[in-house]
């Protein structure tokens, strides 16, 4: 899926997007069916006249439950005009919590959220208009049928679409006379993002939107949540799919513990970790054989090579092998991606420093 | 998987921006279909008031109302519209609002544009209408063929049935805030349709009781709605009387929408 996409350029990873009211419209990327599409902003009058433009404002936002627990830790972050903010981490890392405090629906024990320069929870009426919401689990009366719920929906959204238009952009046209309790957990997905888009909203809020749904129903939410933000809406996501966040955001954040550990574009997320080489040895070829520039860790046979330099070092052990005519079994070189990023701080992060994640120390290290 | 994501905002105005009464038009809307397709639910709201009425005749033929000054039919009649607000409107609510929380819809609908009040009472708005139909019905079938009188202060009938919707609504709410599931919910209305039936003139009239229990009783959540209605279809009720009757129920009413804004709660318990 990483194929069509390209990851913007972006100007930094400290989260400031400098935007001038010019920039309100500036996203105009043309895709398909948007080309032309001059998509005029939702009054800005409804907006305070300190606001900078970020439509997304936090700043060590705090949420304590009951009992003590720290669910978010004091987090800051903001997100421009248009842009995709996707929010990873595990489960229990924080990631509902905020969002549920981005969406007004819980008042934060510290710190401040601003969406178009408001206060969500106490500015519910001028806020909740512009912004549409996909929960991490449904809220569909079961007795209704799709259509009827899309209709009750509807008469609480102010300028929202035909029931049938918004049914279409999902997929779920055909189950519109379908009980919501007959639903399959990916087909409630789809009816959620379905409201979520009801009302054409400039902010998006998706918690989790493919979980449940299967690989097909995964690519066409990732579509359409593109087609969307390249029409101009704004998006913030939740997911625990790595390989969601790095195809669709521009930018993101690692939440683990309730604060952000890591952010940036996804490349820059990326970047700073080793790539890996990995292939098992042919009995009979010791570990200790392999180049000395190698910083290579052996488990019995398989052995794992982290790098920075990963075109250098793959030379140097295929010509190595050439060389002594060794054969290199399910040989396997890969950059570094997300997954791994995300796989180490969470390891770091849970103090695991015996397990030496992220520094190839795992097993025998038989190369200095 | 589309075909129109994105539209013009200006195209998009056409549905317009809602109004409360579009909200609670369309949350009830939805309620009145659900309240169709629950058949249990559907058939306590239209028959079992009918059906306690009948009985509540049958079972009045025992006791002395020779003191009161009223007849079998007069009480069953007017103790039915307490009834009827009992069992269409605070036993049914209840049971919806925990369903709609446990499903986790009314959580879905707070991330919309409906405001906190609107979504209780759209979704209050069929229970009430049901309940208001059988009322006037009672009336009607009262006067036209059991040969009561037409109402005397049809204002004050007409008061304490719209005052007790409100009431017991807003006691549903509050019920439901202590209820955690839909089956729970017929054990948590209980102690409020018992005391109700025994204390508040529903079966038995206040007056048929002992002083010192009648005036404890007096004290009900009810007691206040069935004093309005009854001396407002039969009349009787002195100044006095109609005073605690309407400060009664305005007090309830102050209290039950307080415990809902302290405790209502809009999702379920993790």
């Amino acid at each position: 899926m990483t194929g069509a996409f390209v990851v913007p350029e972006l100007p930094s990873m400290t989260f400031v997007m400098s935007t001038d009211d010019s920039a309100h419209c500036s996203r105009t990327r043309s895709a398909g069916n948007l080309e032309g599409m001059t998509r005029t902003r939702g009054n800005h009058s409804a907006s305070p006249a300190n606001w900078d433009g970020n439509v997304i404002e936090v700043e060590e936002l705090r949420r304590t439950y009951a009992g003590g627990f720290l669910a978010v830790d004091g987090i800051s972050f903001s997100v421009g005009e248009g842009e995709l903010f996707a929010l990873l981490g595990t489960n229990g890392a924080g990631k509902t919590s905020t969002v549920e405090m981005l969406e007004g629906l819980t008042r934060p024990s510290g710190g401040t959220v601003r969406v178009f320069g408001r206060d969500p929870y106490t500015d519910r009426a001028q806020v909740r208009p512009r912004t549409g919401v996909m929960l991490q689990e449904g809220g569909f009366p079961s007795d209704l049928t799709v259509k009827e719920t899309v209709r009750m929906w509807g008469g609480c959204t102010s300028g929202a679409r035909p029931a049938g238009e918004a049914l279409e952009l999902v997929g779920m046209s055909r189950r519109a006379d379908v009980r919501v309790k007959q639903l399959s957990g990916g087909e409630k997905r789809r009816l959620d993002l379905a409201l979520a888009l009801l009302g054409r909203p400039e902010v998006l809020f998706l918690d989790e939107p493919t979980t449940g749904l299967d690989a097909e129903g995964r690519r066409d939410t990732w579509e359409l949540v593109r087609e969307l933000r390249d029409g101009g809406t704004t998006v913030l996501l939740t997911t625990h799919y790595l390989e969601e966040a790095e195809g669709l955001a521009d930018r993101l954040a690692i939440m683990h513990g309730g604060r952000i550990v890591v952010s940036g574009t996804p490349a820059e997320v990326t970047a700073t970790r080793p790539a890996r080489i990995r292939f098992r040895l042919p009995v009979g070829v010791e570990p200790g054989h392999l180049p000395l520039t190698l910083k290579a860790a052996a488990e019995g046979r398989q052995i794992s090579i982290r790098t920075q330099e990963l075109q250098r070092d793959l030379r140097e052990l295929l010509s190595w092998a050439d060389e002594f005519g060794v054969q290199l079994e399910a040989l396997d070189a890969r950059s570094a991606s997300l997954e791994e990023a995300f796989l180490d701080i969470a390891a770091q992060r849970t103090g695991a420093a015996a397990a030496g994640a992220g520094t190839g120390k795992t097993g025998k290290a038989v190369a200095a | 998987m589309s075909t129109a994501v994105a539209q013009n905002r200006e195209t998009a105005a056409e549905g317009g921006t809602t109004t409360r009464a579009g909200r609670l038009g369309a949350l009830a809307r939805a309620e009145v279909t659900m309240l169709v397709r629950n058949r249990t639910m559907l058939f306590m709201a239209l028959f079992m008031p009918v059906f306690l009425i009948l009985s509540t005749k049958a079972s009045l033929k025992n006791v002395d109302l020779g003191g009161t000054g009223l007849s079998i039919t007069e009480v069953a009649l007017t103790g039915g519209i307490g009834m009827v607000l009992l069992m269409v409107v605070y036993m049914n609510l209840t049971s919806s609002y925990t369903a709609r929380r446990e499903e986790l819809v009314l959580k879905r609908l707070r991330t919309g544009e409906v405001s906190d009040p609107e979504i209780l009472a759209g979704t209050a708005l069929p229970a009430a209408l049901l309940a208001l139909v059988q009322c006037v019905l009672l009336v009607v079938v009262g006067v036209a063929v059991l040969d009561v009188s037409t109402p005397q202060r049809p204002e004050l009938l007409a008061l304490g049935a719209l005052a007790g919707l409100g009431l017991m609504a807003a006691l549903a709410a509050a019920s439901a805030s202590f209820t955690r599931t839909v089956e729970s919910a017929q054990i948590t209305t209980l102690p409020m349709l018992l005391i109700s039936a025994m204390g508040s003139g529903l079966f038995v009239p206040l007056e048929a009781l002992p002083d010192k229990v009648a005036s404890v009783c007096e004290l009900l959540p009810m007691t206040g709605i069935v004093t309005l209605v009854r001396s407002g279809w039969l009349g009787g009720a002195s100044g006095g009387d109609l005073l605690t009757a309407g400060l009664n129920t305005l007090a309830w009413t102050v209290l039950a929408v307080f415990a809902v804004k302290q405790w209502f709660r809009w999702e379920p318990r993790r």
